[in-house]
C-alpha cells in the first residue's frame, strides 16, 4: 500500500515529518507536495484500486490509530474520502499546479506521465518565433503583479542582439499571504525547470538563473535537485532534448532583502551588488543581467509555460476575464479558516474566494478586511468584496492583484497599526536609491503617530505624503506602499480621527 | 578603521571558499553565504581578502555585506528563533505572541540570551502565511506557533 506525506514547507510546519517517519515504519512512503489545502496538512493520503484516500489533519498521535484502520480496513474519523473529490480540489481549475501533491517532486517518470515534457517537445518542433507567438496568444501577464504581457517581453529580448542572453526567474516570493512560487517549486519543480528551457529556447538565452530567497530552504533543496535530474534527462544541457539548442540554470540564493522582488533589484544582487533598483529605461529586456538581454519574469508566469505550449495559448486565453486571462493561483492565507492555495480562472469575486472558498475567518468573527496583493497592496473592506479577482478589476478599487495572496483580517484588526505597519516595513526595506521612498516611508511612520496621539491636522500631511510617493518613487516599493495606507485611512476613516480623545483621559 | 591580522588557517580556508566562486557571474553572495554557514557571521576581517580576489573595494564588499538583512556583522547565540512579524501572521496573533517570546526568553529582537544561547530575530515571510503565526528555530519551520509549543523546541533544541 502505498502512501503519501508531504513534503511541502507549511505541512513541515505542522508536523508531516514526524508523521512520514512514523508511517515509513509500516509503509512505503512517498513525499509530495501539498494539495493545497493547508488546514488539513498533515494531509496523509492512501491509494486504493488507483484511487487516493486523504486522512487529515494528521498529527503524530494519530498515526497508530491510522495504522490500524488501514491494516483492517476499518473507518477513521480523519477520514476524508476521495482526495480529488474533494469540495476544494473539484472546484479548481489547476494547470500551473496540476501535478502538485500528485506526484513525487523528484520523480522525472511520473512527472512525464502526468504531462510532463509535452510543453517542451511542442516548444521544440514549433521553433522560437511560434514559441513566442503562442505565448503572446495566452495573453499570459506578469504574475508577480506588474501584470506585463510575457509574450511582448520575450519578443522584445528575442529581437534582440547579443552574444549572451538570460533567463531570470524571480523567486524571491517576499509578500506575505503568498506561497504560491513555494508550492510549486517544492510540489514540482521540473515544472518550471521546464518553463525556463522553453523561455531559453524561445529567445535564444542558453543561460539562466533562479534567484529563491533564503527563507525557502526546503524550496532551494528541491530546485536543486530538480536541476540535477533535468541534466540527466536531457531537459537541460548542450542540446535540449537533442534539439540542439543549449540551455542551462542554476540557483541563487537570495539574503533576505525584500526588495530584491523588484526586477532591476534582484539583476544587482544576482550581480553581487548592493540589491539597488535601477532606473529604467533602459529596460532588462535589452540591457539586464550584466547588461544583457534577460528575461525576467515571475516563477508563476514561468511555471505555466509548459502548459500553454503543450495545450495551445488559444485553450488557455479561453479562460478569465477581460484582459485576465488564464488561470491565477489564489493564495488565502491569514485569519481563514480554509486558507491554502486555490487555482482557478480569473473572475471569482472576493467575497466568494474568502467566504465560501475560505469558509470565512479562523476566528470565527466577522471578516473585516483583506489585504490583496502583498504587503503594498490595498486593505479591501467586506462590503467592497463583490470585486471580481483580476488585474483591472482590483485596479478599478484603488486595489492591486500583486502576487494574488489574500490576507484575511477579522473585526479585531487595528487599521491605524497596519497602515502604520506599511510604512514602517517600507522604511526598513527601502533600497535607499530614491527619496520618495526612503525619506518619505520614514516620515510616513512619523505622521501615523501623530494621527495616534490625536493630531487629525497631520491626515491631510499623510495624503499628501502618499500622493508624493506614489508618483515619485523610483519601484513598487515606495510606490505602492501608500496602497495600504491610504485605503486604510480611505474605507477606516473612524480609526484614524479622534484617536486622541481617549487616550488624554487615560493621560489625566 | 583598523582591522585585526587574521589567522593562517581563516585565510586558508576563506581562499578555498572564494576559490570555489570566483568564476561564476556575480560570485559575491554565494561566497558571503559559504562564508557565514562556515563562520556564523561574515568578519570584518574577510573583507579586503574578497574585495582584493575579485577585484572590488573593501567599500563595494562591505557595503554588499551592510546591505542584506541576512549577514552578520558577529556571530549569533548557538540557536536562532525567527518569528514571522508580517501581515498574515499579525492577522493571527502575530504581536501578542511575539510579547510573549521576549518576556518568557528575556530578550528583544537581534538579542542573544547571556548565555549564548538563544538569539531571537524577526522574519518577514515564511510563506507559511494559511498556518500562521509561524516561526523557525534553526531549519525546523513552525506553523501555527504558541508560546508552550516554541518553549518546546527551543528546550529540545540542546545547549
Amino acid at each position: 500500500m502505498r502512501v503519501w506525506v508531504p513534503l511541502d514547507a507549511a505541512a513541515k510546519a505542522l508536523g508531516a515529518d514526524d508523521v512520514a517517519k512514523a508511517l515509513a515504519q509500516d509503509f512505503e512512503v512517498t513525499r509530495n507536495g501539498t494539495r493545497g489545502m493547508v488546514w488539513l496538512e498533515p494531509l496523509v493520503e492512501v491509494e486504493r484500486d488507483g484511487i487516493r484516500y486523504g486522512y487529515g489533519p494528521i498529527e503524530v498521535d494519530d498515526v497508530l490509530g491510522l495504522i490500524e484502520a488501514l491494516r483492517d480496513g476499518t473507518d477513521h474519523p480523519l477520514a476524508l474520502g476521495p482526495v480529488d473529490e474533494l469540495p476544494w480540489m473539484k472546484a479548481q481549475k489547476r494547470l500551473t499546479f496540476a501535478r502538485v501533491g500528485v506526484i513525487d517532486p523528484l520523480s522525472v517518470a511520473e512527472y512525464e506521465a502526468n504531462g510532463g515534457f509535452a510543453g517542451l517537445r511542442r516548444a521544440i518542433a514549433l521553433g522560437p518565433d511560434a514559441i513566442v507567438e503562442e505565448v503572446t496568444r495566452s495573453g499570459l501577464r506578469g504574475r508577480g503583479g506588474a501584470g506585463f504581457p510575457t509574450g511582448i517581453k520575450w519578443k522584445t529580448v528575442a529581437g534582440a542582439k547579443a552574444d549572451q542572453k538570460y533567463i531570470v526567474c524571480n523567486a524571491d516570493e517576499g509578500d506575505s499571504g503568498s506561497f504560491a512560487d513555494r508550492m510549486l517549486m517544492e510540489g514540482d519543480p521540473l515544472t518550471l525547470i521546464e518553463g525556463m528551457a522553453i523561455a531559453g529556447i524561445a529567445v535564444g538565452a542558453t543561460r539562466g538563473y533562479c534567484y529563491i530567497r533564503s527563507e525557502y530552504p526546503d524550496s532551494i533543496r528541491l530546485m536543486e535537485e530538480g536541476i540535477k535530474l533535468a541534466r540527466q534527462t536531457g531537459m537541460l544541457g548542450a542540446s535540449v532534448l537533442g534539439s540542439g539548442h543549449a540551455f542551462d540554470m542554476e540557483v541563487r540564493v537570495g539574503a533576505g532583502a525584500y526588495v530584491c522582488g523588484e526586477e532591476t533589484s534582484l539583476l544587482n544582487s544576482l550581480e553581487g551588488k548592493r540589491g539597488t533598483v535601477r532606473a529604467k529605461p533602459p529596460i532588462p529586456a535589452l540591457e539586464g543581467f550584466l547588461g544583457k538581454p534577460t528575461v525576467v519574469n515571475n516563477l508563476i508566469s514561468l511555471g505555466t509555460i509548459p502548459w500553454i505550449l503543450a495545450h495551445g495559448g488559444a485553450e488557455y486565453a479561453k479562460l478569465g476575464i477581460g484582459r485576465s486571462t488564464g488561470t491565477i493561483p489564489i493564495q488565502i492565507a491569514g485569519n481563514v479558516k480554509h486558507g491554502g492555495l486555490f487555482e482557478a480562472a480569473f473572475g471569482l469575486t472576493l467575497g466568494q474566494i474568502i467566504n465560501e472558498i475560505g469558509g470565512g475567518t479562523a476566528s470565527g468573527r466577522p471578516v473585516k478586511a483583506a489585504q490583496v496583493g502583498g504587503p503594498l497592496g490595498a486593505y479591501i473592506p467586506a462590503q467592497d468584496f463583490d470585486v471580481p479577482f483580476g488585474y483591472e478589476e482590483l485596479a478599478g478599487r484603488n486595489g492591486l492583484l500583486g502576487h494574488a495572496g489574500i490576507t484575511v483580517f477579522d473585526d479585531s484588526a487595528d487599521m491605524l497599526k497596519l497602515a502604520r505597519f506599511a510604512m514602517e516595513f517600507c522604511a526598513v526595506e527601502s533600497c535607499g536609491k530614491c527619496t520618495p521612498c526612503r525619506i518619505g516611508s520614514v516620515r510616513g511612520v512619523e505622521t501615523i503617530d501623530r494621527i495616534a496621539s490625536g493630531d487629525a491636522d497631520a491626515i491631510p500631511v499623510l495624503e499628501d505624503l502618499c500622493n508624493t510617493m506614489k508618483w515619485g518613487s523610483l519601484c513598487a516599493l515606495g510606490g505602492f506602499a501608500p496602497f495600504p495606507v491610504l485605503s486604510a485611512l480611505t474605507h477606516f476613516p473612524d480609526e484614524f480621527s479622534g484617536r486622541g480623545a481617549p487616550r488624554k483621559e487615560a493621560a489625566e | 578603521m583598523t582591522t585585526a591580522a587574521i589567522s593562517a588557517d581563516f585565510s586558508e580556508r576563506l581562499a578555498a571558499i572564494i576559490d570555489i566562486h570566483k568564476d561564476r557571474e556575480g560570485p559575491l553572495l554565494p561566497i558571503l553565504h559559504d562564508l557565514q554557514a562556515e563562520w556564523g557571521y561574515i568578519p570584518e576581517e574577510a573583507q579586503p581578502q574578497i574585495a582584493a580576489a575579485l577585484g572590488l573595494t573593501r567599500a563595494e564588499v562591505h557595503g554588499v555585506v551592510s546591505f542584506y538583512h541576512d549577514f552578520r556583522d558577529h556571530p549569533s547565540g548557538r540557536h536562532v528563533l525567527r518569528l514571522c512579524r508580517a501581515e498574515a501572521c499579525q492577522s493571527m496573533g502575530a504581536d501578542a505572541l511575539a510579547d510573549q517570546v521576549r518576556a518568557a526568553f528575556g530578550i528583544d529582537f537581534h538579542e542573544t540570551t547571556p548565555d549564548g544561547r538563544l538569539t531571537l530575530e524577526a522574519v518577514f515571510c515564511l510563506g507559511l502565511c494559511a498556518c500562521g503565526p509561524s516561526a523557525q528555530i534553526g531549519e525546523k519551520v513552525i506553523g501555527r506557533a504558541s508560546l508552550p509549543k516554541l518553549q518546546k523546541l527551543v528546550a529540545e533544541a540542546g545547549a
